[in-house]
């Protein structure tokens, strides 16, 4: 089930390097929230907190809370690998694992742990479908990813993070390494996974923001500076800053 | 008018010429040394070859005095010995090699890959009394409680408790290998990017399943680093022969003295004066390096493998590159 995603007084460092400032929106079910802000604003560090990735950097620390619909992500009785199965994430390039093949790239989530379910095959197909990857794949499942454009290499990670059944999907600026044509697919994919999981995006690219998400949240320098519906806040923002960036004036 | 263009690299000053010639014969005297090193040995050992043949390598007597000259037991020796070794060395050497990657803290990554490039640099004959006074006596204790406990009817552990014999020779070289094999397997595990480390742990794999995925990564690596090291193994003399017992046996105990082919021409070569003798080892001697060539072929193929598939990853990578 899709959840909300509460984030109340979040902060984040690098050792020395606070790159979050207290931090506190709401992102909701089954919609896509845009992140966008210039390089370096805190929008990647952003969703890495949301997954508990942020601690994996060398030196990360996270303080403040999120809540996946009423549960905190944050605590010392809660683990970082349960959050993640429930947040999935895919990142600004296309990670497939290279010794494995299509079908078991989809479904390593669930090879790589203990407890794998009945029948790995339908489960591949469903995921690949909902990434909108299985009618270019069906055929060559036990091919090597890396025969794969970078656009159906990028889905087909969206469908791996699928296949473990998240609530959340996080993508870290999935398109930033793709052509205009495979950008455009996996934009429908994504306008497609808004039905049924809370999307967050992150994108340098505004035409982006605008084409797919129905909330936006600018950050600049590591603070949120505005966050509301899409539309609102590129025809009216109400801020001077966002209306600068939006604008094309910084960034 | 397509006049051709004035080609610069045609025109060579003087002083490059000779720079050119110099390293070229450089170049040729490496391969000069091999080559005499092929010929030589080819000729001293060619009595041998021709009385024996094949024949040679599948005798099991060794008796210099009797003029029998059978090389199965050095063989023997050097291939159970070095296979011992590899069974040690793996494990241990890729748990070292994947705490310094991937769990140990900053500190203390680069004294400790210090100290385990540092054991590469001992000399083989400090292992050698290291493993006569160290080990050997552990191993002669371990020998006495397996008779105890009557396991030594298996023949793997039977015979008498002398301490020195394969296994000590085995635990000694895979001391000795350790070194290679993780200063090796850290570099393969270090250039597997982070993003599939974050791949996987962005899943919900935990710290041991992101290791199978940096595993799955660099596992034509890590074959390249066991068979580097297993080269080391086979070609080792000086540690082995002070610990291995020294008996041309073939025998299936580990606790049993035995011989290697390079421990064989180290310790009677110098008082081989029969030219019978000398031929023989010196076969051996070729024997030793058409194995060791044999495993740096296979080493090389391994690695052409590698390459391939890693042009495959940067093709792939070519394609998603903004």
């Amino acid at each position: 089930m899709a959840v909300p995603i509460r984030v109340e007084h979040l902060n984040a460092a690098f050792g020395p390097f606070q790159a979050l400032h207290d931090v506190t929106l709401t992102l909701p079910a089954r919609q896509v929230t845009a992140i966008i802000g210039p390089s370096g604003c805190g929008k990647s560090t952003f969703v890495r907190c949301i997954n508990r990735m942020h601690e994996e950097t060398p030196g990360g620390r996270v303080w403040g809370q999120i809540y996946l619909g009423d549960e905190p992500v944050y605590g010392p009785d809660v683990d970082p690998v349960v959050i993640r199965r429930r947040v999935g994430m895919v990142f600004q390039r296309p990670t497939p694992f290279p010794t494995m093949s299509i079908l078991e790239n989809v479904v390593a989530g669930y090879t790589l742990l203990p407890g794998r379910p009945r029948d790995l095959e339908s489960l591949a197909e469903r995921s690949l479908r909902q990434a909108g990857l299985w009618d270019e794949v069906k055929d060559r499942l036990r091919d090597s990813p890396l025969n794969l454009s970078g656009g159906q290499q990028q889905r087909l990670c969206i469908a791996r993070a699928l296949a473990v059944e998240p609530e959340v999907i996080l993508l870290d600026e999935p398109c930033s390494s793709l052509d205009p044509i495979s950008t455009a697919k996996v934009e429908e994919t994504i306008m497609e996974l808004a039905q049924r999981y809370t999307v967050v995006l992150v994108t340098h690219n505004i035409q982006q923001a605008t084409r797919v998400s129905q909330h936006t949240a600018f950050f600049l320098l590591g603070r949120l500076i505005e966050f509301g519906p899409t539309e609102q806040l590129f025809t009216n923002p109400a801020n001077e800053q966002t209306e600068a960036y939006i604008t094309g004036r910084f960034g | 008018m397509n006049q051709p263009l004035h080609h610069p690299t045609r025109v060579v000053n003087r002083g490059d010429r000779l720079f050119r010639g110099i390293l070229r014969l450089f170049g040729l005297v490496v391969l000069a040394i091999a080559l005499l090193i092929l010929v030589e040995l080819w000729e001293v050992a060619r009595p041998s070859v021709e009385r024996f043949g094949l024949r040679f390598l599948i005798e099991t007597q060794w008796d210099p005095v009797r003029e029998q000259f059978g090389a199965l037991p050095f063989v023997y020796g050097t291939l159970v010995s070095s296979l011992i070794a590899i069974l040690l060395a793996v494990p241990l050497g890729l748990g070292v090699a994947f705490f310094l990657s991937e769990m140990a803290p900053r500190w203390l990554r680069e004294p400790v890959s210090f100290l385990v490039e540092l054991l590469a640099a001992i000399p083989s004959v400090v292992y050698g009394l290291w493993g006569l006074f160290v080990l050997v006596p552990i191993i002669r204790s371990l020998e006495l409680a397996i008779l105890r406990t009557g396991l030594s009817r298996v023949p793997l552990f039977s015979g008498a408790p002398y301490g020195i014999g394969m296994l000590s020779a085995g635990v000694v070289l895979a001391i000795m290998i350790v070194p290679t094999v993780a200063a090796v397997s850290r570099e393969v595990f270090r250039a597997v990017p982070d993003s599939q480390r974050e791949a996987a742990l962005a899943l919900g794999a935990t710290r041991w399943e992101a290791m199978k995925v940096v595993f799955d990564y660099g596992r034509p690596g890590i074959v390249g680093a066991v068979v580097l090291a297993w080269g080391r193994a086979l070609g080792e003399t000086m540690a082995v022969n002070m610990v291995i017992g020294n008996q041309p046996i073939i025998s299936a105990s580990l606790f049993s003295p035995a011989h290697t082919m390079a421990s064989v021409i180290a310790s009677e070569f110098n008082e081989a004066v029969e030219p019978m003798h000398v031929a023989a080892l010196a076969e051996i001697g070729l024997a030793l390096l058409g194995l060791t060539l044999l495993l740096s072929a296979l080493a090389r193929l391994l690695v052409l493998r590698v390459e391939r598939r890693s042009r495959g990853r940067q093709a792939a990578q070519g394609v998603t590159s903004p």
